[in-house]
């Protein structure tokens, strides 16, 4: 028998006696301790400084200051004449970008939304493990507040959070009133799951479709609304006046090649996180087009960032089969119980802490020697899914994860009955472009909402705070863009902030290694291809 | 600049298979999936991939195994190439008719359905709509159920659909199934189903001001006073 299969029979064998003993949450101190020691903020040499720009001074890794000091796409003297006049720029067509659509729309405002890859096509239609909303009696927005203050070390916007937690019923409210099916009790009420690092559990899902169902829906009002997109049409620069204030962009058209202008009284960045950049090499659950864009846009025009140098890796990334490599698994596994395990069968962390220190302690346990190795050569640690069934009942994964069995099914894997090997992967970006609780941007007229701002979460995201991120933020952002609009009249389209980036620069003597936004990783394999035996 | 990270071999295995993509040949390692085989075999793939796990729909493709007669259809980001196989990316884009509706607006849910889908009620059965759907589902039963008014079914049945359309050129009726299954779906959540009390109880707590006092408390903690109020007390 293989080192695989034996160390799989401990973990079946061993599930019994597992499920009577707890792991206990580790007192502050201690947790602190093994994410300084373990998780990959925390690894000195891959921070660099941050040489140009309002964050100048700062550290963060070498892929975010590579992007923080790139050059734009932009030609100095690119012909600005717009082809399109809007209240409203929205730029991004995940839930973020949707959702403040909607609201600006709602308000009057004349809306674009320009997306890089089709509209919906984000992470989050990815999101499994749901949202996060204080509705159960024992529950409260403030218990809600707490719960991601700890989860984020402190280090959040209280102000941000406040709205977070507190407007979280309401947007749950509108997703319902738009059609949205949340799972619900036999008497009717929402039903609710507890997420790690949570006291209470306030997780709102639909089976594990959640994200899904909420883009399929927020997509179909968009196109109901008749709200022009254009999709394939990245936002590659910010348009400014001589006052800094932000009045525009360039797209580019990714059919042709070509720059397309538009004018804006306010643009909104909902252009998600930065996975693509593979930030320390690790594999990523996100989308091909989570390239951190807000990131270099708005820093170019001065406006400051906010925990630019805290990721979130996921603590269950799938490592096998190879095919699914970085893939997620949903943290609904260990919701619903399922035990992390290592190569000898034992657990080594309550399944339930925040992201941080289980992502952590799983990197301890494979980097002390306790970790099992894929045929591939990765290295990851058990994830028992079928215990589910054991404790909620046979058909229970079934039912609950309909997603994560055909994932694996597909590669021959039946997941209600085997555990899976799993590995953080990168999965979210904590921090990112600092704004307000309105979603405004140090910059004038340019807002951000979503994963592309930064704040709310502190060094750390509270799982399932995301997709309410993006629909409280979402709303607030598209109401303030187009209140903006109308008390403000289309401004002049200028590269000044460009022209002035490319001189601080120069004075810097920083040589450009990138061109960014980036677009879409370069997975391209250049080296010459076999040709195929022909067998006529 | 290259990422660190080679996409295009996860998942390559040491024996070299034979695939061919849109119509050329090529060789390439046993185990990847048909994305990464288009990056390793060179292919700049702009339309055709979104979310890379499944949930999209962007890489929805057609393709044919060794010696079989049928043309399948699956997400290119999730189906692994096999020795003989030929596919190519749809690309998913139909110029179809997105059907335009306000629901707040419709008067009897289950009825105004003939009125914006008229054609759903003419399905042949042909059953063409399940045999291209990559997630397995009974979309052929589905446009029947949305046509006798089980909406509640329908919403289950098609909590999977990915909308990457891969039923709507099949269909012979003109219907765009997913399309239909998309409206009875949300008709069933925004019209059809009670607002559920607990959410509702919580929203008029905090619309009625009931946690004003305790923030202005909070909101005026310092990081240290904010630490300590949110210890947990178990």
């Amino acid at each position: 028998m293989d080192l695989i299969a034996q160390s799989m029979e401990k973990v079946l064998k061993g599930r019994d006696a597992r499920r009577s003993k707890t792991v206990p949450i580790r007192p502050p101190e201690e947790r602190d301790k093994l994410v300084h020691a373990f998780h990959p903020d925390y690894k000195k040499e891959e921070y660099h400084r941050i040489r140009v720009g309002p964050n100048a001074g700062e550290r963060t890794v070498r892929e975010v200051v590579e992007l923080l000091e790139s050059d734009s796409p932009v030609p100095n003297d690119l012909d600005l004449t717009p082809q399109y006049r809007v209240d409203v720029l929205v730029v991004g067509g995940g839930g973020a970008g949707a959702t403040a659509a909607l609201s600006a729309h709602g308000q009057g405002a004349n809306v674009l939304l320009v997306t890089k890859l089709r509209m919906g096509d984000s992470n989050t239609v990815m999101a499994q493990g749901g949202m996060q909303v204080a509705i159960t009696e024992q529950d409260s927005p403030v218990t809600h507040f707490f719960d991601t203050l700890r989860g984020g070390h402190h280090k959040n916007d209280p102000n941000l959070l406040k709205i977070l937690v507190e407007e979280g019923p309401m947007a749950a409210k509108w997703l319902i009133e738009l059609g949205v099916l949340f799972d619900r009790d036999g008497s009717g009420n929402l039903r609710t799951k507890k997420g790690g690092g949570s006291t209470q559990p306030r997780l709102l899902t639909c089976s594990d479709y959640t994200g899904l169902e909420i883009m399929r829906v927020l997509k179909d009002e968009v196109l109901n609304r008749q709200i022009p997109i254009l999709e394939f049409s990245p936002v590659v620069e910010l348009l400014t006046d001589s006052e800094g204030q932000c009045t525009g962009a360039v797209l580019k058209n990714l059919d042709n090649g070509q720059f397309i202008v538009v004018s804006a009284k306010s643009v909104i960045l909902a252009t998600g996180g930065s996975g693509r950049l593979h930030i320390e090499g690790f594999p990523t659950s996100n989308h091909y087009g989570a390239t951190g864009d807000a990131l270099a846009l708005a820093y170019r025009t001065g406006a400051r960032l906010a925990h630019a140098d805290t990721f979130q890796y996921h603590p269950t990334g799938a490592v096998f089969p190879e095919q699914l490599a970085g893939a997620l698994v949903t943290e609904g596994i260990r919701s619903d119980g399922g035990h992390l395990v290592n190569q000898n069968g034992d657990r080594f962390i309550n399944e339930l802490d925040t992201r941080d220190v289980v992502a952590a302690a799983i990197i301890r346990e494979c980097a002390d020697g306790r970790g099992v190795k894929t045929p591939a050569g990765r290295v990851g640690v058990w994830l028992d899914v079928p215990m589910i069934d054991q404790l909620m009942g046979e058909g229970s994964i079934s039912k609950r994860f309909p997603a994560m069995v055909r994932q694996f099914e597909r590669y021959g894997i039946d997941i209600r009955k085997e555990p899976v090997l799993v590995y953080p992967t990168l999965h979210y970006q904590n921090g990112g472009v600092a704004i307000d609780v309105e979603g405004r941007s140090g910059t004038q007229g340019l807002l951000v909402a979503g994963e592309a701002s930064g704040g709310l979460h502190g060094r750390n995201r509270l799982m399932g705070n995301s997709l309410l991120d993006l629909i409280v933020f979402g709303r607030r952002s598209g109401i303030a863009a187009a209140l903006r609009a109308k008390s403000v009249t289309a401004g002049k389209l200028t590269l000044a902030h460009v022209l002035r980036f490319r001189k601080e620069l120069e004075k810097n003597a920083i040589k450009p290694t990138r061109v960014a936004p980036i677009i879409l990783p370069d997975y391209v394999r250049r080296e010459e291809i076999a040709a195929a035996a022909s067998d006529p | 600049m290259t990422e660190r990270v080679d996409e295009s071999s996860i998942g390559a295995h040491g024996r070299t298979i034979s695939v061919e993509i849109m119509g050329r040949p090529y060789a390439v390692p046993e185990g990847l999936t048909m994305l990464r085989a288009m990056w390793y075999t060179g292919h700049e793939v702009v339309r055709g991939a979104g979310c890379l796990g499944g949930f999209c729909g962007a890489c929805a493709v057609t393709y044919r195994t060794k010696d079989d007669v049928r043309l399948r259809n699956g997400l290119a980001c999730q189906t692994q190439v096999e020795d003989g196989m030929s596919f190519y990316l749809n690309f998913a884009y139909y110029p179809n008719r997105k059907v335009i509706y306000d629901l707040t607006q419709l008067s009897d849910p289950k009825q105004d359905l003939f009125k914006l889908f008229p054609e759903a009620s003419l399905c042949r059965n042909c059953n063409a709509c399940t045999e291209a759907c990559p997630q397995g589902i009974d979309v052929r039963d589905g446009v029947w159920k949305s046509v006798f008014g089980d909406f509640q079914k329908v919403s289950e049945m098609f909590m999977d659909c990915v909308m990457c359309g891969q039923c709507i050129p099949v269909c012979i009726a003109d219907i765009a199934p997913n399309h239909v299954a998309l409206y009875a779906s949300r008709a069933q959540g925004a019209r059809l189903t009670p607002a559920p009390d607990n959410l509702l109880r919580r929203v008029n707590e905090i619309e009625s001001g009931k946690y004003g006092e305790e923030w202005k408390k909070i909101l005026a903690m310092n990081e240290d006073e904010l630490k300590a109020a949110g210890r947990p007390t178990a």
